[in-house]
């Protein structure tokens, strides 16, 4: 795994249909050698489609696909120089973990010795030399899912795709893999393609992030950006929860942009938004909770939930409900009781209306 | 694109064998015997094809070269789109000449009327394809494939272009050609000139049609007597083989694991065993009869030979089978719905009235079905037992080898079967697809299955015991019948038949097989052997297209296959008989028939084994093989099928079994130099040899069990220790075994 040749991809107006059924309409998409870009959406948003084209298992129905400069759009998945690691890593049952590594290598032509060598050195890597011997099934679902990288990353390609690869192991052990996964990807600097639907994954190991709706971009930014600033609804509540309230927005300051919700002035940055009605995405631990009569934006309690470091309140108010998560745990509301809302500085954003 | 020349460059290269290297047409000694490199060039009958054209005045072949020419020039272009379309192109005009001029210049001249007429008399026909024209047609289906894959279709993936196009090219060629030349048939005279007088008049003929046992009291037409009896054969079987499956999941009954052995009885009994075993006891001479004679001077009839003797020999032969296919619907209601009944207020009557029977239907009716297939097709009983009471499968064997050879009829004849058999296909794929109830999730499923209320478990004792010890009885006298000397008048025991059937002598210190039983013995095995490797993998090849690909047309072409296992054997025998008794394609009295025919009728069991196999394996693991740059081929060889070891035995074994017990194709298609052991023994029993045709059948029996047990053994043996998945399908294959004579 010395000589890596990270790999640049391009889509160009790719559209995919499933008979009559439109998975992408029209979806172009660069990516820059060396990084890792996550495409993240719901499930049906075309994101695994997406990345079955990426290695040939799908074709487009019209479009264009390059990886490192070349035309790959008509190429067979076996003659691309992509590798996938599989979300059920789909380790042949009937080879032990050398074998299965060193089938690619078998495949693209190597001798049988060095295509074991560099297996040994490939399952090394990644932390499980002298495990070789072992059938998938003799292996925990943490060491399967190292095999399945191992074997993908071996062939040295130019870009890696990963198809949610930490959805079979648990909580704990995610957490542990998804940062081995970045710590690798950094080391060796591959380009990496990573489908997931959970937001926490895709901010915690991406360069990039391309949020899909129904087979189409919904945003595409860095991971701050697209936490900070959504450009809409389905992206803040999507990219961690968020309440979606209308506002007015009474004055422009240089940047900044005075609002008003229900009574409640508030400053932040202008974004697009021009002047007149407004939404604005406040993150639940953004909102300040004070007792009734201070000033801010009135508000009821209907629900509280306690949750050991936090509190969690369903908030009814005259511009909607707003769920709340509140750290102040010492200092908790029941239901019925009135309240006073304001907003932090943090976690606002003005988005489309 | 490399890959892309490279196969290209083996086209081409195979091509010019098959212009320069190879007769164009066939060979009167056999291809395979090799004789021919000796006189190659000398004769003009073993001319090639480039000789044929400049040499012998065969010019038309001149447009086959043409378009192999242009064909192959795609190799020297550039744009893979162009190169693509140009390969499509020459690939379907060339297998369409091929296809035309065999079918138009026969032996003498032009085979239709109107080319003659439009282009003049020719002056010199030729002969039935041989190598050089099947490479030759070959490749031009491969162009096609090779363009399409070029041209992105399939993923651009050539192996699985290649597959679906050969697999079409020989369905076609091997199922859809010969029932064509069937239809053809029917209208036409013995010269091919259209004239459906012949198919008019039987149509019209009362000996099949006429309902005279319902108003005249006279004897029915034969279509409606072989539909009386397919019916109730299908009813007989059906409430047998569901008595036997609830004994054997609901009951105590201590023998269970017997009872399970009786469903690999109709896999290894040849089918015509059944009705000698029957002529044995009840004939005129059997024991029964003789008994009942000397006790209470009953007169010794002939009851049997007729349509009673035909249902009883068929329900003993189904039940087996309707019992292995009821097992899986008796065990697939949930027992927690049972249980819910029960808590219900529901007694164990109502909860089977009410529950149980209710979500048995689709499975009871699909057994119907079954068993009123494998009726109609029937043909060793009707053979042994119909007498002169014949039902549609002995009447076709009759009017083509019968006193009035009358091919005509025959073609009728079997269209009428197909049209019997299809039509309970087709409800059988419509009207029961999706009607499942049978609710085995995966996910546990937990509870015990509701006892049988008591008087419904007298009832099922009271079928099945009986049934039982007949069943044994009849299995008894095919071992048994063998040693005695004439059964009836002479019952000393002798070892005379096997004696003649199978002695061995030394002459001159080497080993000569002097029984009579061994040519065909020996012909049997070597047609097994050789068809039962193909059979697998055209099988397995045809399961992997319709579980792992998608195409335009999937669906129809998994529809024709299927369909095709509902043709009857006699059916397909004539068809054969039609179709390859003459050029285009000649096979007749040769092995490469009954290959042929072993292949193409036995594959439903490899395609359903196959199918049922895969869809277990995880569709990721082809994927990761492709992503790790492993071709479609590859993947075959080194993910698929070692995981699919299981399927593939049994595809195997059974094949290789079903070659051996099958009659009622072969027995049309056997030869004087390639006689089968089934086709010798109905032979024998004609000539009223019971005594031999009795050793030799139990003698086939040995060896099939031989053979099961012997595979069985060696599976065992390497059974994957691996996943769950995996050897759980080690276990559930055996079973399908014995359902694939659902087909």
């Amino acid at each position: 795994m010395t000589d890596l040749k990270p790999g640049s991809v391009v889509f160009e107006n790719v559209r995919k249909d499933f008979g009559t059924f439109t998975a992408i309409p029209d979806l172009s998409i660069t990516i820059e050698p060396g990084t890792l870009v996550t495409l993240l959406g719901p499930s049906g948003c075309g994101k695994t489609t997406t990345l079955r084209m990426l290695a040939g298992l799908e074709h487009p129905t019209s479009g264009r696909i390059l990886i490192g400069g070349r035309d790959v759009t008509m190429v067979p998945a076996h003659e691309r120089d992509v590798s996938m690691v599989f979300q059920s890593y789909a380790l042949f049952p009937h080879m032990n973990a050398l074998d299965n590594v060193a089938y690619g290598l078998e495949s693209s032509g190597y001798k049988k010795r060095e295509a074991r060598e560099r297996a040994e050195e490939g399952l090394t890597q990644v932390g499980l030399s002298g495990m070789g011997h072992r059938l998938p099934a003799e292996l925990s679902g943490g060491q399967q899912q190292r095999v399945a990288v191992a074997r993908a990353l071996v062939l040295n390609p130019q870009v890696l795709l990963l198809d949610e690869p930490l959805s079979n192991l648990d909580a704990r052990l995610r957490r542990r893999v998804r940062t081995e996964i970045r710590e690798l990807q950094q080391r060796l600097g591959f380009t990496a393609v990573y489908v997931t639907h959970d937001q926490d994954e895709a901010l915690a190991v991406s360069d990039r992030i391309v949020v899909m709706k129904d087979g189409k971009i919904a945003q595409e930014g860095a991971p701050r950006e697209l936490y900070e600033e959504p450009v809409s609804e389905f992206i803040a509540d999507f990219m961690g929860e968020a309440n979606v309230v209308s506002c007015e927005i009474v004055g422009r300051d240089g940047d900044d942009a005075l609002i008003d919700v229900g009574g409640l002035q508030h400053r932040l940055r202008a974004r697009q938004a021009t002047s007149g009605q407004a939404k604005l995405a406040v993150r639940p631990g953004s909102v300040m909770l004070n007792p009734e009569g201070a000033a801010g934006l009135g508000g009821e309690i209907l629900t509280a939930a306690y949750l050991g470091d936090h509190v969690e309140y369903e908030i009814e108010t005259p511009v909607g409900n707003f769920f709340v998560i509140d750290h102040s745990v010492e200092r908790s509301f029941a239901p019925r009781t009135a309240v006073s809302l304001g907003f932090r500085n943090r976690g606002l954003a003005l988005i489309e209306a | 694109m490399l890959s892309g020349n490279k196969r290209l460059n083996a086209l081409l290269g195979l091509g010019i064998g098959a212009f320069l290297i190879v007769p164009w047409y066939r060979v009167d000694r056999g291809f395979f015997s090799f004789e021919w490199p000796s006189d190659f060039l000398v004769s003009s009958d073993l001319a090639p094809g480039l000789l044929q054209i400049f040499a012998e005045g065969r010019v038309w072949l001149a447009l086959a070269l043409a378009l192999f020419l242009i064909g192959g020039s795609a190799r020297f272009m550039t744009d893979a789109n162009k190169r693509g379309r140009l390969l499509v192109v020459t690939g379907s005009i060339g297998i369409l000449f091929m296809a035309l001029q065999g079918l138009a210049i026969s032996f003498t001249g032009w085979a239709w009327t109107f080319p003659e007429t439009t282009f003049g008399a020719l002056p010199l026909g030729q002969p039935a394809m041989g190598a050089g024209a099947i490479v030759t047609s070959l490749i031009f289906v491969l162009f096609i494939a090779f363009g399409l894959a070029e041209r992105g279709f399939m993923k651009g993936d050539a192996f699985v272009v290649g597959s679906i196009s050969i697999l079409i090219f020989l369905v076609t060629v091997f199922i859809f050609y010969p029932i064509g030349s069937m239809f053809a048939g029917s209208v036409q005279d013995f010269d091919g000139s259209f004239k459906p007088d012949g198919f008019i008049r039987n149509m019209q003929d009362p000996a099949i049609w006429s309902l005279d046992c319902v108003f005249g009291g006279n004897r029915c037409g034969v279509a409606w007597r072989t539909l009386f009896l397919a019916v109730l054969s299908g009813l007989g079987s059906t409430t047998l083989g569901l008595a036997f499956a609830l004994v054997a999941t609901r009951t105590r009954f201590p023998f269970k694991k017997g009872l399970r052995l009786l469903t690999v009885l109709p896999i290894i009994t040849p089918p015509f065993v059944i009705g000698l075993a029957l002529t044995l006891l009840f004939g005129r001479s059997g024991v029964v009869t003789q008994g009942l004679d000397t006790l209470f001077g009953i007169e010794p009839s002939r009851w049997l030979y007729g349509l009673t003797g035909i249902w009883i020999a068929q329900v003993l032969s189904f039940t087996p089978i309707s019992f292995l296919v009821l097992i899986g619907v008796v065990e697939g209601v949930s027992p927690s719905m049972e249980e819910a009944s029960q808590t219900l207020r529901a007694d164990r009557w109502r909860t089977f009235w009410r529950v149980s029977l209710p979500l048995m239907k689709p499975g009871l009716a699909n057994a119907f079905l079954i068993g009123f297939i494998e009726s109609m097709a029937d043909f060793g009983n009707p053979l042994v037992l119909g007498g002169s009471h014949g039902v549609l499968s002995t009447e076709i064997f009759f009017a083509v080898v019968g006193s009035q050879v009358d091919p005509s009829r025959a073609a009728v004849l079997a269209i009428i079967l197909l049209s019997f058999t299809l039509t309970a296909f087709l409800a059988q794929r419509m009207w029961l697809s999706g009607k499942n109830f049978a609710t085995v999730t995966g996910k546990g499923d937990s509870g015990a299955h509701a006892g049988l209320p008591k008087s419904l478990s007298l009832t099922v004792y009271g079928i099945v015991l009986p049934w039982m010890g007949f069943t044994i009885v009849v299995y008894g006298m095919i071992l048994f019948g063998g040693f005695v000397k004439t059964w009836g008048l002479d019952n000393s025991l002798t070892l005379e038949h096997y004696a003649r059937a199978f002695s061995v002598t030394f002459q001159d210190g080497a080993l000569v097989w002097t029984g009579v039983a061994w040519n065909s013995f020996w012909t049997t095995m070597e047609i097994a052997l050789i068809s039962a490797p193909l059979t697998a993998a055209v099988g397995l090849l045809t399961a992997y297209i319709i579980v792992r690909q998608k195409f335009a047309g999937k669906n129809a072409f998994e529809f024709a296959l299927m369909m095709s296992f509902a043709i009857p054997g006699t059916v397909i025998g004539i068809s054969y008989i039609m179709a390859f008794n003459l050029p285009p394609i000649e096979m007749t009295g040769s092995a490469l028939i009954l290959v042929a025919c072993f292949v193409f009728r036995n594959m439903p069991v490899g395609v359903r084994g196959g199918i049922a196999a895969m869809s277990q394996l995880d569709k990721s693991l082809d994927e990761a093989s492709l992503t790790l740059r492993a071709n479609s081929a590859r993947t075959l060889r080194k993910v698929i099928l070692p995981l699919l070891r299981p399927a593939i035995t049994a595809a195997l074994v059974y094949s290789f079994v079903r070659a051996i017990t099958s009659i009622s194709a072969v027995i049309f298609l056997v030869s004087a130099e390639y006689n089968m052991a089934t086709s010798y023994i109905v032979g024998l029993v004609e000539n009223g040899e019971y005594g031999i045709a009795i050793a030799y059948s139990s003698m086939l029996i040995f060896v099939m069990i031989t053979v099961i047990a012997g595979f069985q053994f060696l599976v065992g043996e390497r059974r994957l220790r691996r996943e769950n998945r995996v050897s759980g399908m080690a276990k559930s294959s055996k079973i399908r075994i014995a359902q694939e004579k659902t087909a």
